[in-house]
């Protein structure tokens, strides 16, 4: 080997060498001690669990595994309500997302080219402003004397306030609202590249225009789809402003719920156990996202 | 088309008017005289005058400025090398799992990764005594691993979209590697850098849910402020902040995108 092809193998270790200690040590290293902590017991101090392997009076290092936060998550019908009001959340907000951003993925990639990136640019650009700022934003039009019921009350659609801020539906407003970047742009590079002779030859054949969306357009756009969608899910699961914000005391979710246990109830085994449940709950949707992300590198 | 089609016509216009209404109404009510932000009582530019006096604000947004700047340097170098692993290096094992390492911090939701840090933080600073407490530190590192993850997918697109030929070029005229990349290869990137870096940089600004678990006491950034005064309801000085948050960001995409056009035309004028 030469001293030149050495140098270069060196310096390619070197290169992968950091980012892999970096994640390694701020990213996979802290899910094992979620892990451990979870199965910690829970004391009044700082910090506010017990150590697993404790030493007691006899000189002897034992191993204390504590299963009661898990066996309470089971028990307590509360953390199952989070789960599942988690995964009611995240499958109708997707839901709507998919509606809203599918018809203006489609008119972005069919729009004459000089017009896409603009248009591209618009839907990215609420993304980088402050995400507490838009949700924020919703509480001052939501609110019972806010611009929407204001703006129902002038059309006379209705005659007094219906209370939107502080309910399930303005949480679905106020994710739907902030995901929708999310869905349109893997959305947008599917269907950009789909092949305009098919839909034309499909036309020739004498298909009608609903036809043709369904048998070709919706198939080969999939992959985006699922991309898109597992990008609003996945998240969504574990949302916590938007809920707090916008919603009610009847909005339970797990991320909420977390926050509350960690910050509130200082029960830091607790949060870990369902922060532990929720990365379980989350590796199906993220397989999915690995494989569709996967496919459309392969497809470039 | 979109005479042919009324329909995706207007699903674009009110598309686009659910994602700028609500921003439209923060920056017109930030000129309200009244407090109460839905009633409009004539315009006023007084609630940018008491903003400028309100030190709490001023000291937790220049916090959350340096925390920013820093995230964004080391997300970008640590970025950009995973993006060079992800597009450069041979297909094995290893760079699969990097490649999936690096994607699930930009779905992981943020209450899990900010336990997860705190949780080692606290582990670390028993066992070797270091980061000592928490503060800027533990939120600048916390940010740059998630950030890092963003960095790579803007630049890994750059790098796997440009001509390789330059490179080859001066590899056959005898350049070394490293020589090859600093000369040649960064400076083609280097737009896909700016971006990344500014994206890292907003990134962090925005951090409510990771700053909160891996903050300590007297390391309160902006959104941690915001946050605290919007739970306790609409005030029309974080209307203000807001639309200056926004003018901001706005113009830094504005000459980040002038930029990128720029280079990228000139790039193709050299081909």
């Amino acid at each position: 080997m030469s001293r030149l092809q050495r140098s270069i193998n060196w310096g390619r270790l070197g290169i992968a060498a950091l980012p892999w200690f970096w994640l390694g040590l701020f990213f996979v290293l802290p899910f094992l001690y979620v892990l451990k902590i979870s199965l910690a017991e829970p004391q009044l101090a700082q910090p506010p669990y017990m150590d697993l392997v404790r030493e007691f009076e006899d000189g002897i290092m034992t191993l204390v595994v504590n299963f009661g936060n898990y066996q309470l998550l089971l028990e307590d019908s509360l953390y199952i309500n989070a789960l599942m009001g988690s995964l009611k959340v995240a499958a109708v907000s997707t839901f709507f997302a998919v509606l809203i951003g599918y018809p203006m993925a489609y008119a972005i990639a069919r729009a004459p080219s000089h017009w896409r990136l603009p248009l591209l640019m618009l839907i990215i650009l609420p993304f980088w402003t402050s995400f507490l700022i838009r949700v924020y934003a919703w509480i001052g039009i939501l609110k019972n004397n806010g611009l929407l019921n204001q703006f129902l009350m002038w059309t006379g659609l209705i005659d007094a306030p219906i209370d939107i801020l502080y309910t399930q539906t303005a949480v679905y407003i106020g994710i739907v609202y902030s995901y929708l970047p999310f869905i349109v742009l893997p959305l947008y590079a599917t269907l950009v590249r789909l092949d305009q002779s098919l839909l034309e030859a499909a036309a020739d054949l004498g298909c009608p225009p609903l036809k043709q969306f369904l048998l070709i357009t919706l198939p080969l756009s999939l992959p985006g789809l699922i991309a898109g969608s597992m990008l609003v899910f996945i998240p969504v699961m574990g949302e916590f402003v938007i809920p707090d914000l916008l919603g009610g005391p009847n909005t339970l979710m797990l991320g909420k719920l977390m926050w509350t246990e960690f910050f509130a109830n200082k029960d830091w085994p607790l949060a870990s156990a369902l922060a532990a449940v929720l990365l379980v709950v989350l590796i199906i949707p993220f397989v999915l996202l690995r494989h569709m992300e996967q496919r459309s590198e392969e497809a470039e | 088309m979109f005479k042919r089609s009324p329909f995706l016509f207007s699903a674009l216009v009110l598309g686009y008017a659910f994602l700028y209404g609500p921003i439209f109404s923060l920056i017109i009510y930030s000129f309200n005289e009244s407090r109460l932000v839905t009633v409009w009582a004539g315009f006023s530019t007084k609630w940018y005058g008491e903003l400028l006096h309100n030190d709490q604000i001023l000291s937790a947004a220049w916090l959350s400025i340096k925390i920013a700047a820093m995230n964004a340097s080391i997300a970008t170098l640590l970025g950009t090398l995973t993006a060079i692993v992800l597009v450069r290096f041979r297909r094995t094992k290893m760079r699969s799992a990097l490649d999936t390492l690096v994607a699930a911090p930009l779905v992981m939701p943020e209450v899990i990764i900010g336990l997860s840090l705190l949780l080692l933080f606290i582990s670390m600073e028993r066992l070797l005594g270091w980061p000592d407490g928490r503060g800027t530190t533990t939120i600048t590192i916390a940010h740059a691993t998630f950030s890092m993850a963003y960095v790579t997918v803007v630049v890994r697109s750059r790098l796997a979209h440009m001509d390789e030929s330059l490179e080859e070029a001066a590899m056959d005229l005898g350049a070394h590697p490293f020589k090859v990349f600093f000369l040649i290869t960064l400076p083609i990137i280097s737009p896909a850098l700016l971006a990344g870096w500014l994206l890292a940089f907003t990134l962090s600004m925005d951090d409510l849910i990771v700053a909160s678990f891996v903050s300590g006491p007297g390391s309160t950034t902006l959104p941690m402020v915001v946050y605290s005064s919007v739970r306790l309801g609409v005030s029309p000085e974080i209307n203000a902040l807001a639309t200056i948050m926004v003018l901001i960001v706005s113009i830094a995409v504005l000459i980040a995108g002038r930029v990128i056009y720029l280079q990228e035309k000139r790039s193709q004028e050299l081909r």
